[in-house]
């Protein structure tokens, strides 16, 4: 089942939350959302789940309208709202159950589905205490197990990992990849390497504006300036390394460490080398870096900003 | 519905809303119909009820909205309302089942009170000397009363995040409903039409013995009415 976002527009009074922006997302895909905060991601995802409808625009659901086939869509729709809102004062198998109900799973299969739930998201151990005596990190696969309970086609992460600790946020990830195969699913985050380690795609909004929607790989490529830093034993004359051909900009990191950038395409490092030997000068280290996504994040957020 | 019934009825149950609503009601009730003297049916004389149906009002004035006061602040204020309303049901399912919830627990805590109307009974001289019919309509316009209260005690609470500014608009809105019109229509030309605007003109006619269809389809769509505005409350995240 695929997500269609088309033309998605919502305005709150005066404020344009989400503008005019138009996505989709296929089966068997993962979407990392990325924007800095207040840029329309939680909005959008309201939207697409059918808490709130657009000012215009539509969001398809295989091909359903989510504002007109509403409970259709909820049916096969898994949401994690942002801040992961739970009944604290019910216990996790209970709360589980209620939720396996309200999509009207079977009686028979329901127990067994609340039991295999638990178990894949590894809540065994907490399934008998209430979610009030939960750790965040738990209180998280509690939000997860619940809009997996019934097996959705499409699932939209709302910040499914904000508050872990790094163990627990790799888990969730491969917990992510893992239920993923074969559905729709769209997450939203903050955090790049998230990004990079699971979503085959990103879709980068900003002000409610749509700015990049690429695969990962893609979006890396396309800012082929390198980055090298170079070590010297001891400081050198950065105007010397600075006139190297191919250098566009040189920042002295700490004496005696430089960072290059070259122009486009360029590769610095048999330059860099030549001049080393040339000058009589030990070169200690010599590594290049690409750009890394968060500063292709910055850098497409920051456009919009200014303009 | 039913889903929402049954979590909203467990969530009494397991804590202490349920024991509390109880035990206060029966607490509040049974001082006032067998102990205090003012009141007290074994003082009186008669063999009737009155007490618990003319006090019934004024403890659910305080009771209902405690019950409900949290029905929905509560759940706006965590956001498990959009938890709930992301789930495959209506806006009239999240409603009718809290509705339905809360008015069972009323009826919960009334129920025990039929002890009451067998006691009286059986202490008629000669036996059996009590109004069965007139007790009976009490009974039913006291459940219906409590309907309307609960409806009442929901939109209060799907107005506001806070259950204190929940639970003192609900109240206030029964005594309104409840007592309110009557006092008014001392003022108007209408009096008869404004004292049938309110509770109270309804519940006497019902305690009676006399179940009239006017009053009952009253109760009815005044809690439907108000269900309604809940259902648009509760839906305005859509405009």
């Amino acid at each position: 089942m695929s997500l269609q976002v088309s033309n998605l527009t919502k305005i709150y009074g005066q404020q344009k939350a989400v503008n005019n922006i138009s996505f989709e997302v296929l089966p068997g895909e993962i979407v990392g959302f990325l924007g800095p905060n207040g840029a329309g991601k939680s909005t959008t995802m309201k939207i697409s789940t059918g808490y709130m409808p657009p000012t215009s625009g539509q969001v398809l659901v295989n091909g359903l309208d989510v504002a007109t086939h509403s409970i259709q869509v909820r049916k096969v729709m898994g949401y994690l709202p942002e801040h992961n809102p739970l009944y604290l004062d019910m216990y996790v198998h209970e709360y589980l159950h209620f939720v396996g109900k309200v999509f009207e799973l079977p009686s028979r299969e329901l127990k067994s589905r609340v039991g295999e739930i638990i178990s894949l998201c590894g809540l065994d151990r907490e399934q008998n205490k209430k979610i009030e005596q939960l750790s965040k990190g738990y209180r998280q696969r509690v939000g997860l197990a619940q809009a997996l309970i019934h097996n959705p086609q499409v699932l939209v992460l709302d910040e499914p990992t904000t508050g872990l600790d790094p163990n627990q946020i790799l888990e969730i990830r491969k917990l992510i990849k893992e239920i993923s195969t074969e559905k729709t699913v769209i997450f939203s985050t903050h955090i790049m390497q998230e990004v990079q380690a699971i979503c085959h795609r990103v879709i980068v909004i900003n002000q409610g504006e749509l700015v990049a929607d690429a695969p990962v790989a893609d979006l890396l490529k396309s800012q082929p300036q390198v980055q090298i830093i170079v070590e010297f034993d001891k400081p050198i004359d950065e105007q010397k390394l600075a006139a190297l051909t191919g250098v566009q900009q040189l920042v002295v990191v700490s004496p005696g460490i430089y960072k290059l950038t070259a122009i486009q395409g360029a590769d610095l490092r048999p330059e860099v080398f030549r001049f080393a030997t040339e000058n009589n000068l030990s070169l200690v280290g010599l590594k290049q870096e690409q750009l890394s996504l968060e500063e292709i994040f910055r850098s497409l957020t920051a456009k919009t900003l200014q303009a | 519905m039913i889903q929402v019934f049954a979590k909203e009825f467990n969530s009494f149950l397991n804590s202490l809303i349920a024991y509390m609503v109880i035990g206060v009601f029966l607490t509040g009730i049974g001082l006032l119909m067998w102990v205090f003297p003012d009141t007290s049916v074994l003082d009186y004389g008669f063999a009737d009820m009155d007490t618990l149906f003319s006090m019934g009002p004024y403890v659910f004035i305080f009771l209902v909205p405690a019950i409900t006061m949290k029905s929905f602040a509560e759940e706006k204020k965590l956001g498990t309302l959009e938890l709930l309303l992301t789930k495959p049901l209506s806006d009239w399912d999240v409603v009718f089942g809290k509705f339905l919830a809360a008015f069972a627990l009323v009826l919960l805590a009334l129920a025990p009170t039929c002890i009451y109307y067998m006691s009286v009974y059986k202490l008629g001289n000669p036996v059996g000397n009590i109004d069965s019919a007139g007790v009976w309509g009490s009974y039913i316009g006291l459940a219906l009363l409590a309907m309307v209260f609960c409806a009442i005690g929901l939109l209060a609470s799907s107005l506001t995040t806070n259950q204190i500014v929940s639970f003192i608009l609900a109240a206030f809105l029964c005594f309104l409903i409840y007592t309110g019109f009557d006092s008014l229509a001392a003022f108007g030309n209408n009096a008869l039409l404004i004292k049938q605007l309110g509770i109270l003109y309804h519940y006497d006619s019902l305690s009676k013995g006399l179940i009239d269809s006017r009053d009952v389809i009253y109760f009815v769509s005044i809690t439907a009415f108000i269900l309604m505005i809940t259902k648009t409350v509760i839906g305005s995240r859509q405009w």
